[in-house]
């Protein structure tokens, strides 16, 4: 009996976080293409519904009819799997984030997680990294040279900037002493790590521009000079899954940040998914502000970003907190 | 009971999928469907792993073979795809010959060596000899030494990768 009301726990969890995060990813869209035309003293989207609500209603209604193309030379069948990699990951990623404290309800105490894992942060980095796979593939299998050149980009963007991502964040695991991500959330019950890692979290958040390809670092897909890169070919549904994905993974990105570095669900008077949910938007908005703010980097300029200055960067920042750890 | 029948299906599962992943990995002509089907093996290897409760093992196998070392195998391929177009496959080489033969030494050894353990030693309690705690003492205590004569060993391999890169430039 104890493992059948387990199973429909862990179901609920699923189907609530899944309709969630597709509901949010879906909206961010909207809140992009507003925050960006405000920036720009535009109007944005305003002609679906009331201030444009029904937008991303529209726009995926839209993908759905357009016509389907799969390139003559295209490499059949990595050209339909490469979006299904994409978003998987993307999705999977939310499986590890908890986003409140524990819940009582009919006499059982959930937690809010849908799988409470000791290699929590590990788990992400993986999925992490399977999921470019997706955006190398599908600028492969298209053929087309501008495809082909975005997923070089790709590929090598990201073997530069994971690594100092997950240098930067050692920092966290240091003084938490954790890779659990709840308990990594409850060490924060004081303070904040944001305030004992101040440039982990600046070096964190830049490697993630490069690990979400936004601007600064958005070469994969480059418009300017590669016409749009890994995604050029693909039309359709098959758009609208990396499209959709892109904004899924940003939302766990954010997650992943608020997580490590602005004490998860704590805070006063609110409920804690709500100010898990507040400071998870925060982040977001300031990857859309950056994304308004910044031109885009030449592509040697972001590998000597990447190997000269951040990864030094995190590793001084590695030993330091390591220093102050072991002398307290 | 219903765990072990889980698990038991589990594995059957992954095994049959990373025996399968690899053949297909070796009969591929293109080189990048190659490395796909070796990064299908690495993850269903993963999920053995899982299964011995050796989290860390098991994930770290997944970032660091399936996502960084493949991610890069299939960066040069791509690379020298581009510049070369595809190589022709199936001339009989002195070098093919001797990999045929050295691997099928080895695939005699492994399973020797798997006849042996079981008539040797009794089955092992499953106890988390892999998760990180358990891996990171073992590292940094017992295995001090091994370790960071691998790192040294590491850091010899990208200096001599440096110095062959600066070389040809010259």
């Amino acid at each position: 009996m104890e493992t059948l009301y387990f199973l429909i726990e862990v179901l609920i969890k699923n189907v609530v976080v899944i309709a969630v995060l597709m509901f949010f990813a879906a909206y961010l869209t909207l809140i992009e293409r507003k925050v960006l035309a405000r920036i720009q003293i535009r109007y944005g989207p305003n002609r679906a519904g009331p201030f444009g609500i029904l937008q991303p209603i529209a726009d995926g209604i839209k993908s759905f009819f357009k016509e389907e193309i799969i390139p003559e030379n295209a490499d059949k069948p990595l050209y339909v799997i490469a979006p299904m990699i994409v978003i998987t990951a993307a999705i999977s990623m939310a499986a590890v984030i908890p986003f409140g404290d524990k819940l009582v309800l009919f006499g059982r105490e959930i937690k809010l997680v849908i799988a409470d894992v000791d290699v929590g942060l590990l788990y992400l980095f993986a999925m992490a990294s399977l999921g470019e796979y997706g955006v190398v593939l599908g600028g492969w299998s298209s053929g087309n040279k501008y495809g082909v050149l975005g997923s070089l980009r790709a590929a090598a963007q990201m073997i530069s900037y994971e690594v100092s991502l997950g240098l930067a964040i050692i920092g966290v695991l240091i003084l938490s002493g954790s890779m659990n991500l709840r308990e990594i959330v409850n060490a924060q019950k004081e303070m904040w790590f944001i305030v004992y890692q101040p440039f982990a979290f600046i070096l964190y958040m830049i490697c993630a521009f490069a690990e979400l390809n936004r601007a600064p670092f958005d070469m994969p897909e480059a418009e300017s000079e590669l016409a749009c890169g890994f995604n050029i070919e693909y039309s359709s549904m098959k758009f609208a899954l990396f499209f959709f994905a892109e904004y899924t993974h940003m939302l766990a990105v954010a997650a992943l940040a608020t997580t490590l570095f602005l004490g998860g669900w704590h805070g006063p008077y609110l409920p804690g998914t709500l100010w898990f949910l507040i400071k998870v938007f925060l982040i977001v908005f300031v990857f859309i502000w950056v994304r308004a703010t910044y031109p885009r980097l030449r592509y040697d300029q972001i590998m000597k970003l990447g190997w000269k200055v951040l990864f030094p960067l995190t590793i001084l920042n590695l030993i330091v907190t390591a220093f102050f750890v072991t002398v307290r | 009971m219903a765990e072990i029948v889980f698990k038991w299906i589990v594995f059957f599962i992954a095994s049959i999928l990373s025996i399968f992943s690899s053949v297909m990995m070796v009969t591929r002509k293109n080189p990048v469907h190659s490395a796909l089907w070796l990064v299908v093996t690495f993850i269903s290897l993963a999920v053995l792993y899982f299964l011995l409760n050796a989290t860390f093992i098991a994930i770290s196998q997944v970032i660091v073979y399936a996502g960084a070392i493949m991610m890069l195998f299939l960066f040069v391929i791509m690379l020298i795809h581009l510049e070369k177009g595809p190589e022709e496959i199936g001339k009989m080489t002195v070098s093919r010959i001797f990999a045929v033969v050295l691997t099928v030494l080895l695939f005699v050894e492994i399973l020797v060596g798997v006849y042996f353990y079981r008539a040797w030693t009794v089955k092992p309690e499953p106890m988390p000899f892999g998760d990180p705690k358990t891996v990171g003492k073992l590292l940094y205590t017992k295995y001090l030494f091994p370790f960071e004569i691998a790192s040294v060993l590491l850091l010899v391999g990208i200096i001599g990768a440096v110095v062959l890169a600066k070389r040809r430039k010259m």
